[in-house]
């Protein structure tokens, strides 16, 4: 078993890496790669993000392939992947951060900043919040419902489908903080930063 | 719902952990990653280490226990202490810092707070404030508490917001040590100022200084460092104190 985390200069990675190769132990192989080929052959991709949507869009496509080959794995050979934060966003058609930008449009939707209810709620959102299980999620499996994540953003995913959402959390209004599409799986809080709880959503995905 | 955070603050000098009163008179209180460990096992909500190590030579020590730490430790880890440059932050965060908090550079010059965080992005941007009431104004103090600046903590945290900060962490030289609580005043009037979290910190001497530092400072979080490293409180206890409050926390 491969597990290739994905290196875009997406800002810091380097509390995903840890996580993983706590939970994966010897078990299971961690790669931290921009490498295609590393990428198409591996087993399951963990797609992090950082910093702004425009900013992780623009990393990606910096990238020769990348773009193609994380299409080719999710779409097309429909493999495991999991989005965090910026990661699980980009999964929309457009985003508006910064200045309005594209997408990979696995799943239809926007990401827009959140409504603070002028000036009521500080953002970003950041902190431990609970968060709501609307739907079985593979990720979530032994997870207990309202049990506490670590978030930080300003801009929220807005999915078209309500289908696809699998959990929400609430702030300034209720934001959708967890999706699952078929074989895509997008957490906006940080498991890699939400203690043991947080590992276990982890070794949710890569035991799947 | 959001819960506030509590956060224990390590002092870390030459990668041992010490902590002063009114920053003097340093006491040793142990191994960085140990005590960062037992705190996120205990419920810490995020972990603070502050470097103090004063001479360059022995800068590269707390890269080391950066690295060591976020290797152990699953919850937020934020360090500052002695970062000048977008290098330095590049540095801590690629040994696993979470957020860095920036103080004597941001305010020598807000670029820095503009730059990183628009490089690294605002939610690993924390820009702390250290100031001590002058009788006119709250005055911003840099290098430890060491030189004052004229600076106007309030319309500063304002600047900080608009330069990209995500969180300030605002300390009261004042109560620094003194164990009196915090300066409720200082931490309510910037807090209502800015849209951005506030951390209380200074001053904390019992759990309800903590519980004073949310309800009437309107705090985000609040650091404590003394009252949990000595054992006279553990996280637990004071998170069952604050729910005791009616304070949304992490349990």
């Amino acid at each position: 078993m491969k597990v290739a985390i994905v290196d875009y200069n997406s800002g810091n990675i380097s509390s995903v890496i840890n996580s993983f190769r706590e939970v994966a132990k010897d078990k299971v192989n961690i790669e931290v790669t921009s490498d295609l080929k590393k990428i198409e052959s591996s087993d399951k991709v963990v797609l992090p993000g950082q910093g702004s949507f425009k900013s992780c869009v623009d990393a990606l496509n910096k990238i020769s392939g990348l773009t193609e080959t994380l299409n080719e794995f999710a779409i097309i050979n429909k493999k495991p992947l999991l989005g965090i934060c910026v990661g699980l966003q980009m999964f929309a058609d457009i985003g508006y951060e910064e200045t309005e930008t594209k997408g990979l449009g696995w799943i239809s939707g926007k990401v827009s900043k959140m409504n603070n209810q002028n000036g009521k709620y500080k953002l970003p959102h950041i902190g431990w919040n609970q968060i709501s299980i609307v739907k079985d999620s593979k990720i979530f499996k032994d997870i207990e419902n309202n049990s506490h994540m670590y978030f930080v953003h300003s801009y929220e995913f807005i999915p078209k489908d309500k289908n696809v959402i699998s959990a929400t959390t609430d702030y300034s209004s209720n934001i959708v903080c967890s999706v699952e599409k078929e074989n895509i799986f997008g957490t906006q809080f940080h498991p890699e930063k939400s203690d043991k709880i947080g590992l276990k959503i982890i070794n949710n995905f890569i035991i799947l | 719902m959001l819960k506030n955070r509590i956060i224990p603050c390590l002092d870390v000098k030459k990668g041992r952990v010490v902590k002063g009163i009114n920053f003097v008179d340093l006491k040793d209180a142990g191994d960085p990653v140990e005590q960062a460990k037992i705190y996120s096992e205990g419920g810490a909500d995020e972990i603070c280490f502050l470097d103090i190590t004063a001479s360059n030579e022995n800068r590269d020590i707390i890269y080391d226990v950066v690295k060591k730490t976020s290797k152990k430790c699953f919850v937020p880890l934020t360090v500052g202490g002695g970062i000048k440059s977008i290098e330095d932050i590049r540095k801590l965060l690629n040994c696993g810092a979470d957020k860095v908090s920036i103080n004597t550079a941001a305010v020598q010059d807000s670029k820095i707070v503009k730059d990183s965080s628009q490089k690294f992005g605002s939610q690993c941007i924390v820009v702390a404030i250290d100031a001590k009431n002058n009788g006119d104004m709250w005055e911003i103090y840099t290098h430890g508490g060491r030189n004052r600046t004229g600076i106007d903590a309030i319309k500063f945290a304002k600047k900080m917001e608009e330069s990209g900060a995500g969180e300030l962490l605002v300390t009261s030289m004042d109560r620094d040590g003194t164990q009196v609580g915090y300066d409720i005043d200082l931490m309510s009037k910037i807090s209502s100022k800015v849209n951005i979290p506030v951390i209380a910190s200074g001053g904390v001497g019992n759990l309800d200084h903590l519980v004073d530092g949310i309800k009437l400072g309107k705090a985000s979080a609040v650091l404590a460092a003394s009252i949990f490293h000595y054992g006279k409180h553990s996280i637990k206890q004071a998170k069952e104190y604050l729910d005791s409050k009616g304070i949304p926390v992490r349990i």
